[in-house]
């Protein structure tokens, strides 16, 4: 639980500078949408924060490989495939994901960002109980 | 300098994810299995990041722009509308089925895995095909 909140709070501070430097909501979702078509001056930033995540991923590789050790477990490459094209579609579609909603506007107290946080909350619920009954752990 | 802040929040926002266990597709999951061995690490993540944010937020609403650009990009939408609910739900679908969010999809690009390149390949394949639905 240490670890979470402190890792919450890093990615807090991340947001923070977002906000009060660059005046941006830190919304992964958003910003690779923004990447993929393409606004003159409005690329640069976003292409430079994946990029910062790219890093950020590779120090977290020499530093503490764990980070994604369980990335090959218990799942098939259809089941990444099929996830992935939920997540883009759906997070287009509801203008946002955890950093988004989660994060940015829940901290604004938009309440549409608190219902979208609830509802994917709720849905991962779901999804997790169906992958467990299709696997018959439950 | 707005885009070298850019680059510090990205590399600062991973950081974050991987400290805090989120690049773990088990410990997302474990959060969202709530008849199983419930992961609470999810929940304080939340807290943690949230805590700041709020904080920062409201320091700073009241001025008329942000330090290195004219004005802010906030989202001025309120409407809970018929997509927030059914983007949100199809979003919840693919995040509790293999434990990955945008972010951490990302960041696990780093570790080289097939596994990944296929989540991300397909979660920008499935950002093209809303793009294609709205045009049409």
């Amino acid at each position: 639980m240490t670890y979470a909140l402190i890792g919450g709070a890093i990615i807090g501070i991340a947001a923070s500078l977002m906000l009060v430097l660059n005046g941006r909501v830190t919304g992964i979702s958003g910003i690779v949408a923004g990447v993929l078509r393409p606004i003159k001056g409005d690329t640069l930033w976003r292409s430079l924060f994946l990029l910062g995540l790219l890093i950020g991923g590779f120090i977290l590789k020499i530093v503490r490989p764990e980070s994604f050790e369980s990335l090959s477990l218990n799942m098939g490459i259809a089941d990444y495939a099929i996830a992935g094209f939920l997540v883009g579609f759906g997070t287009l579609l509801g203008n946002g994901c955890t950093s988004g909603h989660g994060v940015c506007g829940n901290s604004r107290l938009s309440v549409r960002s608190m219902v979208a946080t609830m509802t994917f909350i709720l849905f991962g619920v779901i999804s997790v109980v169906i992958f467990k009954l299709m696997r018959g752990e439950v | 300098m707005k885009q070298l802040i850019a680059l510090i929040s990205g590399v600062l926002f991973a950081l974050g994810l991987g400290i805090s266990g989120m690049t773990q597709t088990h410990v997302v999951k474990g959060f969202l299995d709530f008849f199983g061995s419930w992961n609470i690490s999810l929940m304080g993540v939340m807290i943690g990041a949230i805590a700041i944010n709020a904080i920062v937020y409201q320091i700073i609403k009241k001025k008329d722009h942000p330090l290195f650009d004219k004005k802010f990009y906030l989202p001025a939408n309120n409407h809970i509308d018929k997509n927030l609910l059914l983007g949100a739900a199809i979003f919840g679908l693919g995040w509790g089925w293999a434990g990955i969010c945008p972010g951490p999809g990302i960041v696990s690009l780093a570790s080289g895995k097939m596994e990944i390149f296929v989540f991300v390949g397909s979660m920008v394949a499935g950002m093209y095909f809303f793009k294609m639905c709205k045009k049409n």
